[in-house]
């Protein structure tokens, strides 16, 4: 099982230039909203015809402009769960399923044998309507696997369902992505369901992927500023190299050591939990400007001495509440420091 | 006054009920293509098809005459080779009426086929469905409603055609009358009391053409 994707398309405003592959696996795509994540999902279902390139599932050739071959939608037996699912809103959720059924021989059996699956008979004969949004996701995706797919893609599977559903319905599309067993590609600009989704990841960043690889790799070692801010890291400021193999961070006016820092470095990116209390290597003495309480940690935002920017520090809540005070020492520990490219 | 002469209504019915049978599947047809073309042709594609709109009913009955005459190029040429006048006959009003309420089924199929969620298209062929299924057992029943009052709101304004129709089929009781050329022949003839009854027929029946065009927008908006 294995998906090669190489294409572009010159769109406004940006050129889409995708290329990677995925084998047996669960690859998500993350990037920010209009980076082409989506666009590259419908290159490859056949919805949207690249400028050139080529797209194979398992062997089988579904685009390649070099050799004239463009399958319909039709025949590419690529399953795509849209944003909003595109149930078919004049039908029942039973005629929905029907119609993902391609052998029409047995398709009625095939249809009640899924909804009981996905334990939705009671609502055979609603509209999607009168649904609720998990109910809808399911019967989405019960029509696209009894469609018999090669390929899986899931368009911000979650987009359109309040956050406490989320999490209950992430766990029954983790089992339906590992009883299905083949490619499935997940695009998502929420780095925390994509990360509890996949195995492996792509940033995505101006309709290019910008790193690949498995996505404990890209969360501890993002290579780029960009890829830093899409896996979370919020402190990020220019740096200028010393003689001395020492940096300065210019935003927080902070001289770290970093270890070997690479010729291309231009940014140092520090997650938030990262930072430690009290003394240690790159100490750091500041004032908290303001304090943010999140539903069980607070976000202590501290402004270096002779800083420029104030970088944030995320604590316990209680913790914090014990040892509040109006200034701070911290340290970046060496290992927590990301040294970025542009 | 005497029994009412009713074959002008049957004549105003099934001139527009053959007219709108015909708009109905051209205006959806061209909606639906025009909607694909590249943006300049289909903005002069937009305003051709549109024109009969605000154009004038007498002017548009002019061009057809040119057109349509008996020494004209298709009129000459269907006397010729079909045997068929084209002017000063039932059907010809059908010609007429067809050409000026096009464009009220045009715009409103067009109107209903925006407002559709593409991704309904997009979905049903990555799941195989044809394209012929997925405009008939998808975006269709979808856009039911809007295409459904547009079909009501043309046949109404074919009811009502006068202009064009007067001047491709003319007044003859009995064979090309139609309820408003006989209002007008009624009126002109200072038979106002026969007049005033065509009137309230007409009023009648739009009123309630137009009573089921509001329920079925009520039923859309409630949906």
């Amino acid at each position: 099982m294995s998906l090669v994707v190489d294409i572009e398309k010159r769109l406004p405003g940006f050129t889409l230039k995708m290329a990677f592959t995925a084998g047996n696996e669960t690859l998500a795509l993350l990037g920010a909203s209009g980076s082409g994540k989506s666009m590259t999902l419908q290159c490859i279902a056949g919805i949207v015809t690249p400028d050139r390139g080529h797209i194979e599932v398992d062997g089988r050739v579904l685009f390649d402009s070099d050799s004239r071959v463009n399958l319909p939608p039709q025949q590419r037996r690529v399953g795509y769960l849209f944003q909003q699912y595109a149930l078919f809103p004049h039908m029942t959720a039973r005629q929905n399923l029907l119609c993902g059924v391609r052998d029409k021989k047995r398709a009625g059996a095939k249809a009640d044998a899924m909804l009981a699956t996905l334990g939705l008979t009671a609502a055979a004969d609603k509209l999607p309507a009168q649904l609720s949004g998990g109910e809808q996701q399911r019967i989405a995706l019960g029509r696209i696997l009894l469609n018999g797919p090669d390929i899986l893609l899931l368009d911000e599977p979650f987009s359109a369902l309040d956050s406490h559903l989320r999490f209950a319905l992430e766990g029954e599309l983790r089992r339906t992505i590992r009883d299905f067993g083949k490619t499935v590609v997940l695009v998502s600009h929420d780095r925390d369901e994509a990360y509890r989704l996949s195995d492996t990841m792509a940033l995505v960043e101006n309709g290019h992927v910008t790193a690949r690889g498995t996505k404990e790799t890209i969360f501890a070692r993002p290579r780029t500023r960009a890829g830093a801010a899409l896996t979370g890291c919020k402190n990020l400021s220019p740096i200028t190299p010393l003689p001395d193999g020492r940096i300065l961070a210019d935003d927080w006016g902070v001289l770290l050591t970093a270890g070997q820092v690479p010729e291309t470095a231009r940014y140092v990116g520090v997650r938030m939990h990262a930072v430690q209390y009290g003394p240690g290597e790159n100490e750091l003495h500041g004032a908290v400007t303001e304090v943010v309480e999140n539903p069980f940690s607070c976000t202590v935002m501290v402004q270096p001495q002779g800083g420029k920017k104030p970088l944030g520090w995320e604590v316990d809540k209680s913790w914090w509440r014990e040892h509040k005070a109006g200034s701070v020492t911290l340290h970046l520990p060496k290992d927590a420091l990301l040294l970025l490219e542009e | 006054m005497g029994e009412l002469d009713w074959f002008p209504l049957w004549n105003s019915l099934r001139i527009a009920a053959v007219s709108t049978a015909i708009v109905f599947f051209a205006g959806i047809a061209l909606a639906y293509y025009v909607a694909r073309l590249p943006r300049l042709v289909k903005g002069v594609a937009d305003v051709i098809l549109t024109l009969p709109l605000v154009l004038p009913p007498t002017v548009v009955g002019y061009l057809l005459l040119r057109l349509l005459g008996p020494k004209r190029i298709l009129g000459a040429w269907a006397l010729r080779v079909l045997g068929l006048r084209l002017t000063m006959t039932w059907w010809s009003a059908i010609i007429a009426t067809a050409v000026v309420v096009f464009p009220l089924m045009y715009r409103t199929a067009r109107g209903a086929f925006e407002s559709f969620d593409e991704t309904l298209a997009q979905a049903g062929q990555t799941l195989g469905l044809s394209n012929t299924y997925i405009f008939w057992r998808i975006r269709m029943p979808v856009c039911r409603q809007g295409i459904l009052a547009g079909t009501v709101l043309t046949f109404a304004r074919a009811l009502g055609e006068y202009g064009a129709t007067s001047m491709i089929a003319g007044y003859t009781p009995g064979r090309t009358a139609t309820v408003s050329t006989t209002v007008y022949q009624l009126w002109r003839t200072d038979n106002d009391a026969l007049a005033l009854r065509w009137v309230l027929v007409n009023v009648a029946i739009s009123a309630a053409v137009l009573l089921a065009v509001n329920l079925l927008e009520r039923r859309k908006g409630a949906a």
